[in-house]
């Protein structure tokens, strides 16, 4: 069998009421995992984008994308896994900082190019932007300090390179490619999950 | 010219612009404005006695035609009524439409009485489904759906609408051609190159396979299986489904495969070197243990839905799209071939089977189920429609009637739905007034719908009912045999007087206990006027032979015991 990772979907679906929970469902339904879900409108109107972020080997991949195709109010799948894509991810991150130690947590803050977006007496909140990674990091630095409240959005994504994942619906690249996918379970490449 | 409709009025309408004569369904407060609108329209509406049987009954007459079976029901229990005839026609692929009253758009989220979030609940058991909530939306909703349900991977779609919608009134026209769904297309075709892939694993096989599944029949793709078979000369194995896609008396046709299946077809699957799968979905009864079916064999699926592809059994090259369309593409990159030894070794594996046929036992004054079966059979020529519940005498129908034409076995194969078998007959009739049609039951599914005698008496509908009465729940009992030590938990069953309770409805009743009584009695009912129910009093203990055990390996089959298949009970006469 081939290896399980994170597998990063861009999802285009109408936007009516209940979608999300099509979606959502078919996930519970088919028994797969979702890590995380981000929705928000898209660049055309009507459409929503969706960033479902789950884990799963190659053949789940693209049987979960054949069952997507299935909900009749999707309007394409791309899963944007490997190839160049830039992920991002948003967290504000409520610190404690007292008088004594909110210097040393603004340093942080900017080595991490992150931004204070607001300022109490005992505690700071924090914004920052960027790969599950740096945000990762960038909690781990501020955990001595006393994380009082963390969100953070789940991960979005976008392919490098001028062309749009929603190109005309009318050319799905084979969206049955069960045999793409023994190709690329030779491919897939678990280190490639981000590019800054 | 704009005239003003009602909601009510226009759910019929756009039934009648679909060609919709038939409807199946049961009133309630929610969806009253509809039947108040429905005795201005062409349309029959059959009155069930539980909306159950309503869906059953559009389902029976969606597989005996391949037109969209609708069924009508109110909202909350009626609605909630309707979720086993719904997931029975989601797993059998089955274009249904449903359509049910909704409490008014205000009303909804309030916990009102008889509101039910239908919509939710029949999410994933439905292809897709709607909340109309305004007049407006019902025409377009409703010939969505009525497309949705046909095409592509036929299915049940689901219509709730509010009453507020079917009190409402609007001005517009519509036209039914007029379907917008940017995100849903039927139709995939492979690339060239898969199909040449097809084509060069198919004409180098030595010993393939044709799997004929339920698609075949969906697809109206029987005649392009029969020549491509002929041509390549390749046999055949048929699914529960699939049987009727191919005669079976087609010399390369070799019988159902799978947990019941014939001996020699799953033995031939275990040496094949190429499964060559056409509309099936190597559901885990026709599988056994995936890990050692089919170990040498690549494999072919032909599908319309990809997300069937690699989902139970890893194929070596998949083709999406409607078969009929795969094969016209398929068919000329085969070559025609010679497979005359491999024929002869799938021959050897066959044996002879008369040493193993019950057919061919001296009457010993025991009356199996087979029996019943193989004269009804010979009787219809088998030509009848045969509509079966589920168990035992699904499987012995499944071996026993040996099916020429497509539509001719209606069953629910998929989710396994006891009480199916009644209620479907009644829509397969009203689909193909001029057929025969039979019901094979036992006496636990019968039980399970048996109110809707009441509907064939009022609709005066001509079938014929054959109870294939065990006193067991006999499938389940045949597992305790096997699997729990004979501790009979629960299925042995006490069951009224069929043939009495026929009379009961006006209807024509009969009991059998002997073989020689059965084709008098079958003789009789068929050429009674009326509904017959036979009570078939078989073989308490009889088992369904051959037989693969849920999960073990498909060479590794339960035999019947050869020679003498009798079981002697406690209270025989």
């Amino acid at each position: 069998m081939t290896s399980s990772q994170r597998h990063t979907f861009v999802v285009y679906v109408e936007d009516k009421p209940g979608v999300l929970n099509r979606v959502a469902s078919l996930f519970r339904r088919r028994a797969f995992n979702i890590e995380s879900l981000t929705v928000g409108h898209a660049e055309i109107p009507g459409a929503s984008r969706m960033t479902i972020v789950v884990r799963t080997d190659a053949i789940g991949a693209r049987r979960l994308e054949a069952n997507l195709y299935k909900l009749v109010n999707v309007l394409r799948v791309h899963d944007i896994t490997t190839g160049p894509t830039i992920f991002r991810e948003l967290a504000m991150i409520k610190v404690a900082a007292t008088a004594e130690t909110r210097t040393h947590v603004m340093q942080l803050v900017d080595v991490f190019r992150a931004r204070v977006v607001d300022v109490a007496p005992d505690s700071v909140v924090i914004e920052t932007t960027g790969t599950e990674d740096k945000i990762d990091g960038l909690l781990e630095v501020l955990r001595p300090y006393g994380i009082i409240e963390l969100v953070r959005t789940g991960r979005v994504g976008m392919t490098r390179g001028a062309r749009s994942v929603m190109i005309d619906p009318e050319e799905r690249p084979e969206p049955y490619a069960a045999n793409r996918a023994a190709d690329e379970a030779e491919a897939d490449d678990p280190n490639v999950s981000y590019s800054v | 010219m704009a005239s003003m409709r009602t909601g009510a009025q226009i759910i019929w309408e756009a039934l009648v612009r679909e060609g919709v004569s038939t409807v199946f369904g049961y009133p309630g407060g929610a969806i009253l404005p509809a039947y108040d609108a429905l005795l201005e329209y062409p349309i029959r509406h059959v009155l069930v006695r539980h909306e159950q049987g309503a869906t059953h009954m559009a389902d029976g007459y969606a597989r005996a035609s391949g037109e969209v079976g609708v069924a009508v029901a109110t909202s909350g229990p009626g609605a909630t009524n309707m979720v086993t005839g719904i997931a029975t026609a989601m797993l059998d692929s089955s274009p249904l439409l449903c359509i049910t009253g909704q409490v008014g758009s205000k009303l909804i989220g309030s916990d009102a009485f008889q509101e039910t979030d239908v919509t939710g609940v029949t999410l994933p058991i439905t292809k897709h489904n709607y909340l109309v909530s305004h007049v407006d939306e019902i025409a377009p909703v409703i010939h969505e759906a009525m497309y949705v349900a046909r095409s592509g991977r036929p299915g049940p779609v689901l219509v709730d609408i509010t009453k507020d919608a079917q009190q409402g009134s609007t001005e517009g026209d519509w036209d039914p051609q007029d379907v917008k769904l940017p995100g849903y297309r039927p139709d995939l075709r492979a690339s060239d190159a898969e199909y040449r892939r097809a084509a060069d694993l198919l004409n180098s096989a030595k010993r393939p396979i044709i799997f004929a599944g339920h698609g075949v029949l969906l697809s109206g793709a029987m005649t392009q299986v029969r020549e491509l078979a002929e041509r390549a000369d390749i046999p055949i194995a048929m699914t529960l489904l699939g049987i009727g896609g191919v005669p079976a008396e087609h010399p390369l046709n070799m019988g159902m495969m799978g947990m019941h299946g014939e001996a020699w077809v799953n033995a031939a699957i275990q040496e094949a070197d190429l499964l060559l799968a056409l509309g099936m979905r190597f559901d885990d009864r026709v599988t056994g243990n995936v890990r050692t079916y089919a170990p040498n064999a690549r494999k072919i699926h032909i599908d319309i839905d990809p997300a069937e592809f690699n989902k139970n059994v890893k194929v070596d090259v998949a083709l999406a799209g409607d078969l009929s369309a795969v094969l016209d593409d398929l068919a000329p990159l085969v070559e025609a071939g010679d497979r005359a030894a491999w024929l002869a070794t799938i021959n050897d594996m066959k044996g002879d089977v008369s040493v193993r046929d019950i057919q061919n036992l001296p009457d010993s004054g025991h009356l199996y189920a087979a029996h019943v079966i193989n004269d009804i059979w010979r009787m219809t020529d088998g030509r009848a429609i045969v509509v079966t519940d589920v168990g035992q005498h699904q499987m012995w129908e499944a071996q026993y009637y040996h099916h020429r034409d497509p539509r001719t076995l209606i069953t629910s194969g998929g989710l396994g739905t006891m009480g199916f078998a009644l209620p479907a007959a009644i829509g397969a009739k009203l689909a193909r007034p001029d057929a025969e049609v039979w019901v094979v039951a036992g006496d636990g599914g019968f039980q399970m719908t048996m109110a809707e005698l009441a509907t064939i008496a009022q609709e005066k509908i001509k079938i014929n009912v054959a109870i294939i009465n065990n006193g067991y729940l006999g499938m389940v009992r045949q597992w305790q045999e096997f699997f729990y030590e004979r501790r009979y938990a629960a299925t042995p069953l006490l069951s009224p007087d069929f043939a009495k309770l026929a009379e009961c409805f006006g209807l024509g009743g009969a009991t059998v206990k002997t073989r020689r009584e059965v084709e008098p009695t079958v003789e009789r009912a068929r050429a009674d006027e009326r509904t017959v129910v036979i009570d078939f009093q078989v073989e308490q203990e009889d088992t369904v032979y051959p037989m693969v055990p849920a999960g073990a390996d498909l060479h590794n089959m339960i035999r019947r015991p050869s020679p003498a298949p009798i079981v002697e009970t406690a209270d025989d006469e």
